[in-house]
Order: structure tokens, then sequence, then C-alpha cells
């Protein structure tokens, strides 16, 4: 498979993780999941490229990425139990208290 | 070593499923489904990083994520009691307007991307001997060694912050207030009382 | 002789009056008024002696002394220090300072008798004394420029001595406003000494400046226009003369400044402060005669004074005015003669006139206090008869005044309208011919004033009549003892003071050959009484004659001329009344001018401008903008997502079409 083939799968994942956070506009859970689908399509990308360049630090790369993405998610899902503890919802739309 | 033929049967197949499963991910109505169709893009994509010889990262794919966080996202959803109606007001109204500039970012990545715009590089053929763990093993305990201490502190970091953030209310531990320690005053401890001694009977 | 006796003997003479200032000013109320008139005149008359021996020290024994005293203030490359520069020229002029200020102290004694501030006036006197002597002795441009200040300081105190009376507080704001201007000529004129020369040091300068002229350094003024150097310096210089010694048309203020007691006219507004410019221009000889421009600048602002300020005092019936703008148009005699590069001649008329014209003066308060009070000519008449000293003292200061030979006057003036005669510069033509014009009106209007106050007939009021008397000794001592150095001085000194080989003011002053009128008409000089004698068959003389005369016609034979010439010539006469409409002018352009600028200003530059746009502009501008900005910092998510798409979008679509 050509190098442009795996490129264009993750470019539509990443188009559709985009098109989720633009049309969920509500739901948190489902924001953390379309960045989880975006570092998804990254992740491709790069290692995609780390094979057809034969050099192994896109992988490194992924491999990091997997490890701030991981600590990430647990954060973000720690805030998201705080603050539906708090205001008993998840809509980001309730997110504006520190707004003037 | 799969022929080409079974190659791009494969990549055809599972690329087909990755994007169905990320487009379910989006769209479906309950966050439960969402996040099992996320589990799903997830294995989608270990198996096309496979086929990129990346066999150590697509399967810590499958273990860390989806065995850890995919696991830890599906409590959450679950434990939480989810308005999902009120949350879905207004998807309809945005979508139209998503999908289209998302169409028209996708659509120009396409078109840059495409072989004929981007140049083909020759596919490389591993050697048969090739272990893509221990290369990335070599290069991760040489060259990378203090980013992947850095790592490691990192994740102790977000285990500290996750578990101090979602602690539950006032702790149910007994502590010490020192400043009432310090406050404190003699009498309120010793209350001495004046006795008239008695007579020894 | 040990040389540093100079130096100790100046910094007394400078000094002494300091110190009597200081006392009378300061302690004023404990020495009482007596305790203040004797603190003052005894410094002062110490000074006097003592700058008497300093003089013969230095023009006797040729001694002179030119150092710095004390360094005020260094920076960088540049060091002020305060320094003296006693030479003859300086010498001679501390002399006459020194001399008309003992006198004034004197007379004062009489002439403030009775008055509140008492002590103000000596402390201020004496401490005019030491500003004036500073200035003198000076033997650097910022040193100058202090006594140049502090005589312009002392003269609008004194001017506005009596404060409760309203126009003598006029007076002495537009004195000091007027002088303002020509100080801002002469301190820029400092600084381009500085810039040209790297000091303000008198002999630096003159040694450096025939470099500068020979280089033909040139100055951009404006696009288009390059001035030589020397130039500048000397014509910026200049301004601040005029605006000292009051040459038009910053003349303004000398008429304004007779405002102030009698004693001041005659000690700052004639004798000394005036010619501080005189003496300034003589100082700065070795610069200006760098510079023909500048001289006839010189030469023809000086003559226009001499003619034209004289012409004012024809119409003036307050006798102090008469002598006052009589004082304008000697200046201006004395300016041209510096224009043409006569500078002895003009310091022997400032020395002359200092005498002659104090004399004047004090004559005139004299008759003031006789009068009680009373300025005005046409309230008098006949005074002769009542004071028989004041009128023969007042006749020799007229006849000084109109040059008319013997009297010291005479040589000085007669040699500077010969000097202009035969000098050479652009506009001499026309400076002869205001100066000999000058000479007639100069007759008429001091014997027109003369023969007012002093014969036709008594038109005061009886009871003032009754009460007219000869003014006591002290003030007619003063009276007496400069009515003798107006007669004689010229007699005695016209010849080493002007034409001697080794003249009193020796190389003090710098004459280029080519402009060397003195010593042109050096050769027809025998001596001061054939010059005297002389002089019946000249020009000036005759035109003096005929001044008086004239006067004589006016006022005692015919009294009915002068009203009739000025219905006749109504139009003149009104130029005339109002000073050719110099405050008119000033009133109308400067101050009215001014004030429309101003508020001008204020309304468009100030709260428009400035509040409106600049101030509460940029808060706005800030307010708008973050309230524009703001929207982009919507928090949520997917505006960010969008913003997100939409860049790619545009980085994409510059990748393509690339």
């Amino acid at each position: 498979m050509p190098l442009s083939a795996y490129l264009i799968v993750s470019s539509i994942l990443f188009g559709i993780a985009v098109a989720g956070m633009v049309i969920n506009r509500k739901n948190l859970i489902l924001l953390l999941m379309c960045i989880e689908l975006m570092l998804l399509a990254v992740n491709t990308n790069f290692i995609a490229f780390s094979h057809f360049l034969g050099n192994l630090q896109g992988q490194i790369f992924v491999f990091f990425i997997l490890t701030v993405a991981a600590a990430e998610a647990a954060i973000g899902l720690a805030i998201l139990m705080v603050f539906f503890r708090n205001k008993h919802t998840i809509s980001v739309q309730e997110m504006n208290s520190l707004k003037g | 070593m799969l022929s080409t033929v079974l190659q791009q049967i494969v990549f055809y197949f599972f690329a087909a499923s990755l994007v169905f499963s990320a487009a379910m991910v989006v769209l479906s109505r309950n966050p439960v489904t969402s996040a099992l169709f996320l589990v799903y893009s997830f294995f989608n994509s270990a198996i096309l990083w496979m086929l990129l010889n990346a066999e150590f990262l697509s399967l810590v794919l499958i273990f860390v994520y989806v065995g850890a966080v995919m696991t830890l996202f599906l409590f959450v959803v679950m434990m939480l009691n989810i308005d999902i109606e009120t949350l879905r007001k207004g998807f309809v109204r945005y979508l139209p307007f998503g999908l289209v500039a998302v169409a028209l970012v996708v659509g120009l990545m396409i078109t840059a991307i495409w072989p004929a715009n981007f140049g083909a590089l020759p596919n490389p053929q591993a050697a048969a001997d090739y272990s893509n763990t221990g290369a990335l093993g070599a290069l991760l305990y040489t060259h990378y060694v203090y980013a992947f201490e850095l790592a490691a502190m990192l994740l102790l970091v977000a285990i500290v912050a996750a578990i101090s953030l979602s602690q539950h209310g006032k702790p149910q531990r007994k502590t010490q207030n020192i400043s009432k320690q310090i406050d404190v005053d003699p009498k309120d401890r010793v209350h001495l009382v004046n006795m008239l001694s008695e007579k020894k009977q | 002789m040990n040389p540093d006796i100079l130096r100790n003997l100046s910094l007394a003479i400078i000094l002494l009056p300091l110190v009597g200032s200081l006392i009378a000013g300061f302690f004023g109320k404990q020495i009482g008024r007596r305790g203040a008139h004797w603190v003052t005149i005894i410094p002062v008359g110490v000074s006097f002696f003592l700058s008497v021996y300093l003089c013969k020290l230095v023009v006797l024994d040729n001694m002179t002394f030119n150092g710095a005293i004390y360094t005020w203030a260094t920076s960088g490359v540049f060091s002020f220090d305060v320094g003296f520069m006693i030479d003859r020229l300086s010498a001679l002029m501390m002399m006459v300072v020194t001399f008309v200020s003992f006198l004034v102290h004197i007379y004062t004694v009489g002439y403030m008798e009775g008055d509140s501030g008492y002590q103000r006036f000596f402390s201020y006197i004496s401490l005019f004394t030491f500003a004036m002597l500073m200035l003198v002795s000076a033997n650097n441009f910022l040193q100058l420029y202090f006594g140049w200040e502090g005589v312009g300081l002392v003269s609008y105190l004194l001017i506005g001595f009596w404060y409760k009376k309203e126009s003598a507080n006029q007076g002495s704001l537009k004195a000091f406003l007027v002088n303002r201007v020509g100080d801002f000529g002469f301190i820029l004129g400092i600084a381009a000494v500085l810039t040209y020369f790297g000091t303000v040091d008198y002999s630096s300068v003159f040694n450096q400046a025939p470099a500068l002229a020979a280089a033909n350094t040139m100055v951009h003024i404006m696009p288009g226009v390059n001035w030589s150097a020397i130039t500048v310096i000397c014509l910026l210089l200049f301004i601040g003369a005029m605006g000292k010694s009051a040459q038009m048309p910053l003349h303004v203020w000398l008429p304004e400044s007779m405002e102030g007691p009698t004693p001041i006219s005659a000690l700052i507004h004639a004798a000394t402060m005036v010619t501080a410019g005189v003496y300034m221009v003589s100082r700065m000889s070795p610069l200006f005669e760098l510079s023909a421009t500048a001289l006839s600048f010189v030469l023809i602002i000086g003559s226009t004074t001499a003619l034209f300020t004289g012409i004012l005092a024809l119409v003036q019936n307050d006798i102090k005015r008469v002598v006052a703008y009589s004082t304008l148009s000697q200046l201006g005699y004395m300016i041209a003669a510096l224009g043409a590069s006569a500078y002895s001649a003009g310091m022997f008329h400032l020395f002359t006139h200092a005498c002659f014209k104090a004399l004047l003066f004090l004559a005139a308060g004299s008759v003031i206090i006789g009068m009680h009070h009373e300025q005005d000519m046409r309230k008098m008449g006949n005074l002769w008869k009542y004071m028989p000293i004041t009128y023969i003292t007042f006749l020799v200061g007229a006849l000084a005044l109109c040059a008319i030979p013997p009297f010291s006057g005479f040589y000085s003036k007669d040699t500077i309208i010969d000097a202009i005669h035969v000098a050479t510069i652009p506009g001499a033509k026309y400076a002869y011919i205001c100066v000999l014009l000058g000479s007639f009106v100069t007759a008429l209007y001091t014997f027109r004033a003369f023969f007012m106050t002093f014969h036709t007939k008594e038109r005061m009021d009886d009871h003032i009549r009754k009460s007219i008397h000869e003014s006591k000794a002290v003030v007619l001592i003063p009276l007496i003892i400069l009515a003798i150095p107006s007669i004689l001085i010229g007699l005695l000194f016209a010849g080493p003071m002007l034409f001697d080989q080794n003249s009193l003011l020796g190389d003090t002053v710098f004459v280029a050959p080519q402009y060397d009128t003195l010593g042109q008409i050096a050769h027809d000089f025998h001596g001061a009484w054939a010059m005297a004698i002389h002089s019946v068959v000249t020009l000036p003389f005759w035109l003096a004659v005929s001044g008086i005369i004239a006067a004589w016609v006016c006022y005692i034979a015919v009294p009915g001329l002068p009203a009739w010439a000025a219905r006749r010539f109504a139009l003149l006469h009104r130029i005339m009344v109002n000073k050719y409409g110099f405050d008119e002018f000033n009133n109308w352009f400067f101050v009215r001018g001014g004030r429309k600028l101003a508020t001008w200003l204020f309304q468009v530059g100030d709260v428009k401008i400035l509040d409106d746009f600049m101030v509460n502009g940029s808060g706005r501008v800030i307010a708008w903008l973050s309230a524009t900005t703001r929207k982009l910092q919507s928090g949520y998510l997917y505006h960010y997502a969008l913003a997100m798409v939409l860049g790619v979008l545009i980085f994409l679509g510059w990748y393509l079409i690339r």
C-alpha cells in the first residue's frame, strides 16, 4: 500500500474528529473521545511516515504521545468527575463561571 | 509475510471499518455506544499499524488504550448519570455547517496528499529477522532514556493528580489541627477545683 | 608688587555691596532706617575708593588680572568658572559704576526720606551694584550672563518698588518681559559660542575667533539660508544688548521704567545697567570686528534709535520721561559708535553720559521733590527763582547733553559723529544723517524741558507754589559732585581716552585696521581746547545751537507755536504721541495674538487633541479593541476547533494554490 493511502485514512479520521467536536458541542465526554480520535489519526501519520522513511524516531514519538494521552485522559476524566459532582451536568456551555 | 493482494484486502477492509466506527463515535446518541465504537476503532487502527511493521505500538495501543484508558472512559460514562437528551440539543442544528467545513478540509487534505501531488515512496520490506520491539527498545533505552524517565515521572504525576482531584468530599480521617493545638488555653483543659480538706476521721 | 593684589581688590570691591545688601535686606528691621543707609553707603563708598585705586594700578602701572576664582560647575569637557578679567576696560567701568552708585546711595537718603520701604530700597540698590560689578568683571560668558540677569532682576524689583501703584507693576512686568526677548537672543548667543568654541572663557574664545572667521564656518538657519557662524554669534549677542540697552524695537520698556523712584532712574536706567549692552559689545570687539554684517546691523540700529527716540522726547510732558527718551537716544549714539568701530568713543560717551545723565535725573528728582512729587512739566515753570542750585546743575547737564563745547558730552558725541562720518561700512551714510539730525533734536527737546521747567510762566497751584523750596544738602551734594565731571572729564580725558597712541582702554578693545575710524580722526586732533574751538565751524555744533534757539523761539518767544504746529501737522503729532505705535503693535500682535493663539491651542491642542483624542482616545481604542477581541476568547472548545479548521483550510489552500 502506498504512503498516501495511510495518510488519506488518517486525514479522514482527523476530519471526523473535528466534525464531532463541532456538532457535539455540549457533551464533554464526547469531546474527550474526539481528542482521542485526533491523536489516533496523528499517530497513524507518524507511524506511516516512520515506516516509509525507514526512521524509527517517528515510532518513538508515538510512544510518548501515547503516554501523554493516557495521562491526559486520566486527568481529563478526573476533572470531568469533579465538574459533574459540582454542577450535575457535563455540558460545556455550563463551564462559563470564570468568564467576565 | 502477506501477499500484496492480501495486504490490500486487509487494508481496505480495516480502513473502511475504522472510518465507519469513527463516524459512529461521533454520531451515536448514547455515550456508552460511542465509547464502545471508540474501542473498535482502536482495534482497527492497531491492525493498520501492524501492516506498517509497528507491532510493538499496535499491541501497546490495544493493551494500554483499550485495556486501561477506554475502561476508564466506560467507567466514567456509566457511573455518571448523564442527561443525554439535553446534551444532544442543537446536534442537528450545527451538523450541516460542521460537515461542510470538515468536508472541505478533508477534501483539500486528500487533494494535497494524493499520490500524484505528493509523490510516491517505495514500500520498504523488513528483513526476516527484524524485531520491531528490539529496535524500539534499543533506541528508547539509549538515546531517549531521559525522555523515557520523564514520561514515567509524568505518569506518576498524572496518577497523583487524578486521585487528588477525584477524592470525594471531606476526608474521613483523624487529623491534627495544629493551629487549634497551639491556640489552646490551659484553663480550657484543666479545671482546678478548690476544696476544703476533709478532716481525718 | 604682589600680582594677587588685583584679585583681592576686585573681590573686595564686588563683595562689599553684596554684604551691605544682605544686611540691609535681611536685618532691615533690627538695624533701623539709619542703620540701613549706613550699612550700605559705607561698603559702596569703600568699593568706590578701592576701585579708584584699582584703576590706578591697572592704568598707570599696567597690571592686569585674568583668572578663575572658583569652579562653579563642570560638565563633560566644559568647565564653568567664576573668574575675573581685570583690565583697563573693566577697571574703568567698575570705577564709573561704583562712583554713580555711591552718589545715588547718598542722594537716596534725601529722596526716599519717609518712605516705608527705605531699608528694602537700600538693599536693592546695593544688590544692583553687586550684580553690575559681576557683569563688568566677568571673564567668561556665563558669569556675564549671571550679572546680566542679576541687574535685570533688580531692575524689575526697583521699577515695581511702589508695588501698590498699578502703573509701576505694569512697568516692571513690561521691562521684565521685553528684556526676556533680548536675553533669549543673548543666551542663544552664548550657546552658539559654546558650540563653536567649546568654551565660555573670553580669552580663549577671542583667541579662536579669527580662525573660525577664516574657516568661514556656516550656520544653517533654514533651507537655503546659510550665515557665517561669527555673524550669527554676534547678532545673537547683540539682540541681548538691544534688550538691555533699549534699542529699537526693544526700547519700549525704558520709558515705562520711569515709574520707579528717581534714584533708580539715574542709577539703573541711565548710568549703568542700560549701558551693559554697550560694555558687552566693546568687550566682544574681537568678535564683532570679524563680521562686517554685524557691525552694519549695530550701526543702523544704533543710529535709528538715536534719531527716532529723540523725536519722541519732543512731545513728552513728564519731565522724567523726557530724560528717559533722551537716554534712549544717547544709548543709540553709543551703539552707533560701536557699529562704526569707535569703541573708545562709545565707551567714552558711556562715561560722560553716566555723569551728565545721572546729573539730569537727579536734578529732575530734585525738582520733583520740590514740587511734591509732581512730574508734569505743564504744571511747572519759573523754578529758577526757587531752586537756583538745581537750576544751575540741570543747565550744566543739559549743555553737556546737547554737546556744547567744552562740556563733556561734546567730546564724546562729536567724536562719535565724526567717526560715523568717516566710516565706510554699509549703512554709514544713513547713520551719519540720523546722528546729525539727532544732535538738533537733542538740543531741541533738552531745552524745551529746561525752559518749560525753569522759565516761562508759573503754572502750578498756589498752595504748592508757597511750599516750593530748594532741596536739602544730601540731595544737592551729589548734584554738585556730578556736575563737576560733567563739565571737566571731556576736557581732561578726551585726548587720553580717544586719540592717544596708548589710550586709556589700551589693547582691551580690538579694532581691525580697515575699520579704524578713530585712527583717521586722530590726525586732526590737536588737543582738547583746539577741538572745542574748531567745533565752531562744524555742522553738529550749529545744529545743536539752532536746536537751542528753536526751543527758545517755541517756548519763550512765541509760546503759541508748538500748539499751532501740533494742529497743523496733526497726523505727525498723533504718530509721535503714540510713540510710532510700537506699544499698540505689541499689544495687538504679541499680547492679543498671544492670547488668541493660547486660546486656540487650549481649545484645539489641549481639549481636543490631548484630552479628547490622545487621553480619552487611547482609552476608547483599548476598550474597543478589547471588546472586539474578547469575542474571540469565547471559551467554547468548538469555537477554537472551528478556528483551527479554518486555519487549516487557509493553510492548505495556500499550499495547493502555490
